[in-house]
């Protein structure tokens, strides 16, 4: 069976306030899958309905084949969760922590302590065994907060927001652990808003936007699609806009007002560039780039786009 | 919205028990220290110090019919602090009860596992008590054993009270009120320190509406070997409400963590 997770039409209320309005997606076993989208776009709402703490309101979500509605516990059997704020339990030690969990899965205590030793090694915490969790860094307890998503040896595990929060050292450490997993042939589906994040983890993502799907793709794809291959970012060019766009209006593909600044997306960054040599100086800064994820997240969600 | 009317229970809910208990192998010693140390203040200022100035009740020198109240009494305390402060923390600030849901646990499961933890602090400390009044001299009938049961009928009953406030005022301020309005009245007005036959008609009543006063006539009536009919009218009301209030408690409690 191909397919992991398909929604169709997923919709979800909270007392009438419409926050998911009817999404269609579907996650391919072995990839990686990213929901992206600003805060209040939807995506801890999707995620609660896949994980059983939100009932879906109407549409269809089916996980392994399973309707989320009638088959949760089997659903869960399946599936490794990490949400987005660490919920360990600060009660218990970190190995405490792996077995007691394990037990919510039936899993025998002897089984649980040898794969918690495993995931505690493959996370660098095994001498963070007996230590009280409270005592942990931010870092570490997010790393246990995934092992302890790993115990029941799930098929499909679900991230929520995974680093958010984290200093960069912590975070690249996250994400190494995630791509070996993916290596292994684990499904991940993660919410992030660092586009770097989505751009080096997954395979295919969508970007959602106050309860919708804007799009979906691979991260190069979109970039593709939306943007073209390079950006140029004119610093505090924002008021002057309007001239700036007649001026150079054929040799652009698109652009899009980032607050101060104007992004232009040109057909050829350095026929563009020589276009504005003459007024180079009046922009705060002038610098062509590789397109990247984070352009087109802009330009979906970026409030007070037009075109 | 209450949401889904079916219960989902499974025994998984065992594995919440035994999570507590867990956690409580490592804070038992100061935990069981406490708990102990408040009834016996009231034994020896009421029971001994008051006592010497009070005529017997129902029989009973003062101390005598004091101490079987206390068990019950402990017992309620031991439940509805648990399941008030307890497990409101475990649900807000720990989050205890959303790692858990995310498992093959429903919310149901973890519910049903808080009222066993909670059953279970009122056999533990009730049956403490029990063992040093006992020791004291207070326990004079062989019924007495019937009242470990007791304690767990009442303690379920008192988790489910417990929780049905949690459920519908889950706020960390609120359980001030639960104590000062429901908890205290209980503990002064179920017979714990006073027989209710000379109350006026209408406070008999209200009192029989209080689940600490049928606790009391249980422990009372087996702690002195004063056995009747009475005790099976008690037992029954302590099932029957109980039946009737778990099927509340847990859809109240079940909106705060599924929305």
């Amino acid at each position: 069976m191909d397919v992991v997770v398909a929604a169709r039409k997923l919709v979800k209320k909270y007392n009438g306030m419409e926050a998911v309005k009817g999404i269609d997606f579907t996650v391919r076993a072995r990839e990686c899958f990213g929901i992206l989208g600003p805060n209040g776009a939807g995506k801890s709402s999707t995620i609660n309905m896949l994980i059983g703490l939100s009932p879906v309101t109407a549409g269809e979500l089916r996980v392994f084949g399973l309707d989320v509605r009638t088959a949760a516990r089997q659903i869960k059997r399946r599936l490794g969760v990490v949400p987005q704020d660490n919920n360990l339990d600060t009660d218990l030690t970190v190995m405490q922590n792996l077995v007691v969990y394990a037990s919510y899965f039936n899993i025998p205590r002897h089984t649980a302590r040898t794969r918690g030793l495993e995931l505690l090694k493959f996370f660098d915490l095994a001498a963070k065994s007996g230590e009280k969790v409270e005592h942990l860094s931010g870092g570490m307890k997010r790393r246990l907060t995934i092992a302890r998503a790993l115990i029941n040896d799930p098929e499909l595990v679900v991230l929520d927001e995974p680093t958010t929060g984290l200093d960069p050292q912590a975070r690249h450490l996250v994400w190494q652990r995630l791509f070996r997993l993916k290596e292994r042939g684990v499904t991940l589906i993660l919410t992030t808003h660092y586009m770097e994040e989505a751009g080096q983890l997954c395979d295919r993502l969508v970007i959602m936007d106050r309860g919708t799907i804007l799009d979906t793709g691979t991260p190069c794809d979109l970039v593709h699609r939306h943007i073209g291959t390079e950006v140029l970012e004119l610093g505090r060019a924002a008021a002057e806009a309007d001239t700036l766009l007649a001026a150079v209006g054929p040799l652009i593909r698109g652009y899009q007002v980032v607050g101060d600044d104007l992004v232009l997306y040109p057909r050829d960054g350095r026929a563009l560039l020589g276009a504005l040599q003459d007024r180079q100086h009046r922009f705060a800064r002038l610098l062509l780039r590789p397109a990247s994820l984070e352009d087109v997240f802009l330009k979906l969600t970026g409030r007070g786009f037009d075109g | 919205m209450i949401g889904n009317l079916r219960l989902d229970f499974s025994p998984l809910a065992l594995r919440v028990f035994q999570r507590h208990l867990t956690v409580f192998s490592r804070t038992w010693k100061t935990s069981v220290a406490l708990n102990f140390f408040e009834p016996l203040l009231y034994l020896t200022a009421l029971g001994i110090g008051l006592g010497v100035y009070v005529r017997p009740m129902e029989g009973l020198p003062y101390l005598n019919y004091l101490a079987p109240g206390l068990v019950a009494a402990s017992a309620m305390f031991a439940t509805t602090y648990e399941c008030t402060y307890g497990t409101f923390v475990r649900f807000k600030y720990q989050k205890t009860f959303q790692a858990m849901v995310a498992t093959p646990l429903s919310m149901d499961d973890v519910v049903l596992g808080e009222i066993l933890w909670g059953t279970f602090k009122s056999f533990l400390y009730g049956t403490i008590i029990l063992f040093v009044i006992f020791a004291l001299g207070l326990v004079p009938s062989a019924w007495a054993l019937l009242i470990p049961p007791v304690m767990i009928l009442g303690g379920f009953l008192f988790a489910l009270l417990s929780m049905l406030w949690t459920g519908l005022v889950p706020n960390i301020d609120s359980f001030h009120y639960f104590f000062s309005l429901i908890i205290t009245p209980l503990f002064l007005f179920s017979g714990v320190f006073f027989p209710l036959s000379d109350l006026h008609p209408f406070l008999q009543m209200l009192a029989w509406a209080s689940p600490l006063y049928h606790v009391v006539v249980l422990t009372r009536g087996l702690a002195t070997g004063d056995v009747g009919v009475t005790l099976v009218y008690s037992t029954a009301w302590l099932v029957v409400v109980s039946a009737a209030l778990l099927p509340l408690t847990v859809r109240l409690m079940r909106r705060l963590v599924i929305r």
